[in-house]
């Protein structure tokens, strides 16, 4: 990664704009051309620096509805009841993490009302108390991760 | 049902409404992400069989609405070098959670903060916030300064770090 792909990634994190030619207009801000501009965000997707390039969606918006769930689980019993977790489809992430309550997933279903019977089968398949932590407010800025 | 313009204008709006069948086949277009070619909207607007004047339109319409969250790179944070994530977690009064979460949302180190319920005793905690460092020091650090923004409205707080994926499928729309 190079001064100008440095320039790319800290410039174009939002705001990419809606045109005839928008990889044009983008290009001339950053005082590259167009095909230096998409060759190489070709490359920074390639090689993992970006995971995507494009829209990015507000899921809630879309129709469905997503939560966040937590559980505490001994360590013990940790592993069975990952992959009874994992197995439903409404996860959609489900990470570890150094707490108590050490399993945090991510629950995405179709309908408001999905959620709530999901955490109850969730409930009863794995004998644990499934905490619904769905969001009431967003305060969201949106992150500019420096490169 | 409120027109979707309306809506823009109302945060918390409810969700859903503004998009149709159209929409949706855009969507599944451009989720996995925008074509590099020049004329990108033409692209999408030639894969689902409309004018690039209607997929530019809709996508304008979509932006505003807040359905589209924005148009860009999403850099993944390890590859950049940000190694540690920690959700930080605070309890702070609820009658000031809105003013404070947009005060650490604003952060330039805060990726995301959100106003989450207690679930008293177990889980005190009303405040989410995700911070970004390239070690845990540097987490650490950053919650020393979201503490000191909080002053006496930080009743108690803790970092919860990622240890593994568990799974990782994407939010996946259906057309």
């Amino acid at each position: 990664m190079d001064a100008t792909d440095r320039k790319i990634v800290n410039a174009l994190q939002g705001g990419f704009p809606v045109s005839e030619r928008p990889y044009a207009e983008a290009a001339t801000k950053l005082g590259i051309g167009e095909d230096d501009l998409i060759r190489r965000l070709d490359t920074l997707l390639s090689d993992g620096t970006l995971t995507r390039f494009g829209p990015m969606y507000h899921a809630e918006r879309l129709g469905g509805a997503l939560t966040l769930a937590a559980m505490r689980i001994p360590p013990q019993d940790f592993e069975r009841v990952a992959e009874t977790v994992n197995r439903f489809p409404e996860v959609a992430h489900n990470y570890a993490r150094t707490h108590d309550f050490n399993m945090w997933f991510v629950l995405a279903t179709e309908t408001p009302e999905r959620i709530t019977e999901v955490i109850g089968e969730i409930e009863r398949a794995t004998g644990y108390r499934v905490y619904n932590m769905p969001k009431l407010e967003e305060f969201y800025v949106g992150l500019r991760f420096e490169a | 049902m409120r027109p979707a313009s309306a809506q823009a204008a109302v945060p918390r709006s409810p969700p859903a409404a503004g998009i149709d069948a159209i929409d949706r086949r855009i969507v599944a277009a451009t989720q996995a992400g925008l074509p590099r070619v020049p004329r990108p909207y033409h692209a999408v607007a030639d894969e689902i069989g409309i004018t690039a004047a209607e997929v530019m339109r809709r996508s304008r319409h979509m932006l505003d609405a807040g359905i589209i969250r924005r148009i860009g790179a999403v850099p993944n944070h390890y590859a950049l070098g940000y190694r540690a994530n920690g959700m930080t977690v605070w309890d702070v009064p609820d009658d000031r959670v809105r003013e404070l979460g947009r005060i650490i949302g604003a952060l330039d180190f805060v990726s995301h903060a959100y106003h989450r319920p207690r679930h008293p005793p177990d889980w005190p905690y009303n405040l989410f916030a995700m911070v970004h460092g390239r070690d845990r020091a540097e987490v650490e650090e950053k919650v020393r300064r979201i503490a000191a923004f909080l002053g006496d409205n930080d009743r108690g707080h803790d970092v919860l770090y990622s240890t593994r994926i568990l799974k990782k499928t994407g939010l996946r729309i259906g057309q």
